[in-house]
């Protein structure tokens, strides 16, 4: 399969993510969003990883792996920030009983 | 080497008193800082006036070539004791003031002296520059803790304004500083470059706008009355009789020998300011009503005169020596009447604060009667009020008189106009004073005054301090005048332009 | 006893009075009344024995300098602290020792009722006045007379303002001093002119700026000229001459003693005296001398027209003062120097005399001072009675009194210089022979007409009052012998001789004995007339209701003050108070506060951007991604 049909995929993808983050008020939404991007990411790595490593097999049997090592790496963040950024949210919840953005900018005051 | 104790001794002394544990030592700790300066000064005054037994030299920030110079030129001796007996006056006159945190105003007021010293022995322009602000940001502090209730919008006011000239200066000293052949500071360098006038046009607004709004200079004055009025008395005691001064010092060491045609090109427009500032700041106080703001807008006056005396001296003699004779008079009337005007003006505020601290307004037309009240205030304040008018046997008449004198030998084409618009100050001045002394001392007395106030001790000593120096350079000006009288001349030589003009 | 003999000795005279200045004005809470007045009036009297001897051991010609130390000496310009011994200053130096030490002895009495406190602030303060005008004739250069000049005014001020309990007396003192310090800028600017030209302010070295004494003139007639224009203008803040005269009738607020000190021995013939002294200049300047004439000439015109009508009897005394220095004026704008100083010097006695003998009446009156209700006191106050009559006739210029001689010179010296001088003079002198007989027969003749409480109250004045009353009268009497005209007595004008070496005397014109007996009898006889039309007219008292304009002009005295208020002092207030309200906040200020406002102004726009909102935040962060994606994208194609 070209490159292109997963540069596609992934684009799409983040945008959905982006203009989620930018458009919606709910934390937990805005926070999928974010997750949606970080895949996307993920996706684009793991598709570049593939194209390099098919073409340099000759040169060097270990090439692109790289690219395949991140994606662990962001997997173990994200997997980090969706424990400590859910724990936050569900504090929020408990605490005011919402989880709208608009209306948790009191740090700005 | 006596120039470097003025400057250590206010500073480690007003650090110690900022971290005294004990509050009640506060005061004659910083009492006796002050006046181990006062001895310092004396003593190095009468034993040894050599400038070297007072300079000092020393490596300080080698990557950008400044160095700690302190020089003991006449005009550092002359204004350290000024600097020295303020600060004594400052502190006997606050002594039965209580202030919170005193540890830390006095500790300030101290570290404000010590940037005044700095100011006024630095030979080093980013030595004069680090001084310039050490003066200026106690004041910022001690105005906005301590001050009165609009103190910290007039504060900020205050600070800013002098700020942006401070900055101005900065631009220009680094400009003048990158024109040094071996990249210094100092002060005889910067002599050394003797600029073409059209930079000399330019440069001189940047250092004059600094000094004018120190001074101040009408139209830069509006900082000033707010923050007399609102900072605590014995600060602006400091600010009015020492840091003001700062400004014609400045004028005196970093403007005249360096920028000897920019201050040609525009004394006449510097001394218009002047002049014109001496009838607007007198008309102000003939209609003021507040004690504090008079007492400031009559300073406006007073330093506008000695401006525009300083600039008058500007100008080329061709190597006349008449017309340099006539410079130097004016020159040792500038330097007196600095002298002068700092005794009165802190003579003034002293009694200022008595009145305002004792009866809790400082509005004239609140006041009345305490000459009946407040024999012995009345004696002081009449005093000081009179010298402050240049009464002759007060130390301001010989000072006005020699500086008037200078505007006559102005080499201006208006010189006769400066002469007549200066003098009005003389019959203004009689006006808001003696309208000032009639509305406290005179009528009847009212529920405010009817207890009248006794000085105390401490008080009464620096009052009669003050007279005791009033009537001494009033009767015998001589003794000033014969200690800056080499000084004088050789310095009225230095800014003689007629060097320029040979080339 | 080096220092007792002359000319050490002359060091005395202003020192002692400074002395009791200090010892009564810094142990006034301590002493009691009699300490002060024998301290106040017995250096007064120490110092007129010191100015005795000095005066009699003057040597004739060049004149005694006594240097005590340098006051300015820089340079070229060398100012000493000096004292000039010469004709003209120990002449003064008599009148003003001598007057003073009656005045203070005539205080003692006076001021009796006063506390100890404020006994001894009085008699510091007049010990100063005496110093200070002391200073002002012994000095010997422009700046010591300067000292003194502007030491009178300050003394004037604190003894105007003595009462200072009464705003009004407080608001006198302010104007006197402030309209004195109006003369004083002129006089200043004089001596900057001076020193310019000359590089000297000493008055030995007038001559050698002159160019007299084989040497180019320093100075130009331009020079001299606006030089001696400045002293004059100088001259008239003092000596209390149009424009600058308003402040000397409101000095009545002073206690009368006061009054007598400033109108005869010391302060308003300063004026007088320095013109005198600047003689030379004053005679290389013709122009400026017909100026002092016209202005003295008018002065002196529209102060006796004012004192007409004025019913305090101290006014019209303040009003007479005005007039005879303008005589005096008239006399130096003649350029008769020496009449004038002679004027001064039998002014000085009848007015010490009048003033003293007033201030004896308002005692017997119970401060009253307003003639219309005073009347027949020459029963109950013989003594004043007799002794202000001399003082009326002296002044009047009555045969053989001290004032007939005086004014005669000056007359004579009007008449020399112009027959219109002359007659307005002559008129000026009916006048006021005619306002002050009104004042004596309102005040002494006809019937009581105060109170009963001050009938019963009527008193004469203890001896310490009268004494120096009948010294001032025999003073009145023969003070003007020592200048009897040429043509009665030869030899008889000694005053011309003795001040010959200040004022050299000047040749030409001579009139023939025939029109000076004429002139002296004409002005003689209308004088008499007037007395006889002030006899007829005030014997008996009337109420005089002003209907007429010209009458109530004159009661207001001319409206000269309003026109300086409305004109001069209204003016500087608004002006002053428009600065202080508007132009300097909202203008000047509002300018530097205009910075700091259009910065948060600015800032208040940038602000919008930090919403705080995490959202716009990422959307601004998006924007800029996309933004500097494209520019990358455009700018590589």
């Amino acid at each position: 399969m070209p490159i292109n049909y997963y540069l596609f995929l992934s684009l799409a993808l983040f945008s959905i993510g982006m203009v989620g983050v930018l458009t919606r008020r709910n934390a937990i939404i805005i926070f999928m969003c974010i997750e949606l991007m970080l895949n996307a990411v993920n996706l684009l790595l793991v598709a570049f990883s593939k194209m390099h490593h098919l073409k340099n097999l000759a040169i060097d049997p270990m090439v692109g792996v790289d690219g395949q090592l991140f994606v662990f790496f962001i997997m173990v963040v994200a997997a980090a920030e969706v424990s400590v950024g859910l724990a936050i949210i569900v504090m929020m919840y408990r605490n005011v009983h919402s989880v709208d953005i608009q209306f948790l900018n009191r740090l700005k005051h | 080497m006596i120039a470097l104790l003025l400057v250590l001794i206010p500073l480690l002394g007003g650090g110690l008193t900022l971290f005294l544990p004990r509050e009640n030592w506060v005061r004659p700790l910083a009492l006796l800082v002050a006046l181990s300066s006062l001895l310092a000064v004396v003593l190095g005054l009468s034993f040894c006036t050599d400038p070297a037994c007072w300079s000092f030299d020393a490596e300080w920030i080698q990557p950008i070539g400044a160095r700690f110079t302190l020089t003991g030129d006449v005009l550092g001796q002359w204004m350290s004791l000024l600097t020295a007996l303020g600060s004594v006056l400052a502190i006997l006159g606050s002594w039965n003031t209580d202030r919170k945190m005193p540890h830390r105003f006095y500790g300030l007021m101290l570290w404000m002296q010590a940037g005044m010293s700095i100011v006024f022995l630095s030979a080093d322009a980013f030595l004069f520059y680090v001084g310039w602000e050490l003066a200026l940001i106690p004041a910022y502090f001690l105005s906005s803790i301590w001050g009165g209730e609009r103190r910290i919008a007039v504060t900020i006011k205050f600070f800013l304004y002098t700020f942006v000239g401070s900055v101005l200066m900065l631009i220009g000293l680094i400009y003048l500083h990158g024109l040094t052949p071996d990249g210094s500071f100092q002060w005889q360098s910067f002599r050394n470059l003797e600029l073409a006038e059209s930079k000399q046009m330019w440069l001189f607004w940047l250092f004059f706008l600094a000094f004018a709004i120190k001074v101040p200079l009408f139209p830069f004055h509006t900082w000033q009355p707010d923050a007399y009025e609102q900072a605590p008395t014995p600060v602006t005691l400091l600010l009015s009789g020492v840091m003001v001064k700062m400004g014609v010092v400045a004028m005196i060491r970093w403007l005249f020998p360096i920028l000897g045609i920019g201050v040609f090109i525009w004394s006449d427009v510097v001394i218009c300011l002047a002049v014109g500032g001496i009838v607007y700041a007198s008309l102000i106080a003939i209609r003021q009503d507040d004690l504090k703001r008079l007492i400031a807008y009559s300073s406006i006056a007073h330093m506008g005169l000695t401006v525009a005396a300083l600039f008058s001296l500007s100008g080329f003699t061709n190597n006349s020596n008449v017309v340099l004779q006539y410079h130097h008079l004016g020159f040792q009337g500038v330097l007196l009447q600095l002298f002068s005007h700092g005794v009165n003006i802190m003579g003034m505020w002293l009694l200022a604060d008595r009145i305002e601290s004792r009866f809790g307004t400082r509005k004239l037309s609140e006041l009345g009667g305490l000459a009946r009240t407040a024999p012995v205030l009345t004696i002081f304040f009449v005093i000081v009020a009179l010298a402050n008018i240049a009464l002759p046997l007060t130390n301001a008449f010989p000072g006005e008189f020699l500086q008037f004198n200078a505007i006559f030998h102005a080499q201006s084409p208006y010189r006769i106009v400066f002469l007549i618009v200066s003098g009005l100050g003389v019959v203004l001045s009689a006006i808001y004073t003696l309208n000032m002394i009639r509305r406290i001392f005179y009528g009847e007395t009212n529920a405010v005054t009817e207890n009248g106030l006794r000085l105390t001790t401490a008080e009464t000593l620096a009052l009669t301090l003050v007279v005791l120096l009033v009537l001494a350079f009033g009767i015998y000006p001589q003794a000033a005048l014969d200690f800056t009288n080499d000084y004088a001349w050789e310095y009225v030589k230095s800014i003689d332009i007629t060097r320029f003009l040979a080339k | 006893m080096a220092m007792l003999s002359f000319p050490n000795i002359a060091y005395l005279i202003p020192l002692l009075p400074l002395l009791g200045f200090l010892v009564n004005g810094l142990g006034r809470n301590r002493l009691s009344h009699g300490a002060i007045a024998w301290i106040g009036s017995g250096v007064m009297a120490l110092a007129f024995v010191a100015s005795v001897v000095v005066f009699w051991n003057l040597p004739a010609g060049a004149p005694t300098i006594l240097t005590a130390f340098d006051f300015i000496r820089v340079g070229v310009l060398h100012i000493p602290f000096a004292f000039q011994l010469d004709a003209l200053s120990s002449l003064f130096l008599l009148i003003i020792t001598g007057i003073g030490f009656l005045i203070h002895v005539y205080s003692a009495a006076y001021m009796h009722e006063e506390s100890a406190a404020h006994y001894g602030r009085y008699f510091a303060y007049l010990n100063l006045f005496v110093f200070s005008m002391l200073l002002l004739v012994m000095g010997s250069n422009y700046v010591i007379l300067f000292i003194g000049w502007e030491g009178v005014g300050l003394c004037s001020y604190l003894l105007i303002g003595f009462w200072f309990r009464n705003p009004a007396y407080a608001q006198a003192a302010n104007k006197a001093f402030v309209m004195n310090r109006v003369g004083d800028l002129a006089f200043l600017i004089a001596i900057f002119w001076l020193i310019a030209r000359t590089g000297s302010v000493s008055f030995t070295d007038l001559p050698l700026a002159l160019g007299t004494v084989g040497q180019s003139a320093k100075l130009s007639a331009m020079d001299i000229t606006g030089i001696t224009l400045l002293l004059f203008v100088g001259a008239t803040g003092k000596s209390a001459q149009i424009p600058l005269y308003t402040w000397l009738p409101d000095a009545m607020a002073g206690p009368t003693p006061v009054s007598a000190l400033i109108h005869a021995a010391t302060m308003v013939t300063a004026g007088i005296y320095m013109i005198a002294r600047s003689n030379l200049l004053y005679t290389a300047a013709p122009l400026v001398l017909t100026i002092v004439a016209v202005v003295g000439l008018a002065t002196a015109l529209l102060a006796a027209t004012i004192a007409l009508r004025q019913n305090d009897i101290k006014k019209v005394l303040a009003y007479s003062t005005v007039s005879q220095l303008g005589f005096m004026f008239l006399a130096l704008g003649s350029g008769a120097y020496v009449a004038a100083v002679f004027h001064v010097m039998t002014h000085a006695f009848f007015k010490a005399l009048l003033f003293l003998g007033s201030g004896s009446v308002i005692h017997a009156m119970g401060g009253e001072q307003d003639i219309r209700r005073m009347g027949g006191l020459k029963k109950s106050l013989p003594i004043t009675y007799w002794t202000f009559l001399i003082g009326c006739l002296a002044i009047a210029g009555i045969f053989p009194l001290s004032g007939f001689f005086s004014k005669d010179a000056i007359l004579l010296s009007a008449f020399l210089k112009s027959p219109v001088f002359y007659a307005i003079a002559l008129m000026t002198a009916l006048l006021t022979a005619f306002y002050m007989f009104r004042l004596f027969f309102l005040t002494f003749g006809g019937t009581f007409r105060g109170t009963e409480e001050q009938r019963h109250h009527l008193h004469e004045s203890p001896l310490a009052m009268t004494l120096p009353l009948i010294l001032l009268a025999v003073l009145s009497i023969v003070g003007g012998w020592v200048g009897i005209p040429e043509v009665m007595m030869h030899g008889g004008d000694r005053l011309v001789a003795f001040l010959s070496p200040v004022i050299p005397v000047a040749g030409g014109h001579e009139v023939s004995h025939a029109t000076e007996y004429i002139l002296m009898g004409l002005s003689s006889g209308l004088v008499l007339i007037s007395i006889f039309f002030a006899w007829s007219r005030y014997k008996q008292y009337r109420s005089e209701e002003s209907e007429n304009a010209v009458a109530r002009l004159l009661e207001n005295k001319w409206y000269v003050d309003e026109l300086y208020q409305s004109l001069l002092v209204q003016p500087l207030h608004r002006l002053g108070g428009w600065i202080r309200s508007f132009f300097e906040p909202k203008i000047l200020d509002g300018m530097v506060q205009g910075i700091g406002r259009s910065v948060r102004y600015l800032s208040q726009q940038f602000r919008f951007l930090q919403s705080g909102q995490t959202g716009n935040y990422a959307l601004w962060m998006v924007i800029g991604m996309v933004l500097i994606l494209s520019i990358q994208f455009f700018i590589r194609k």
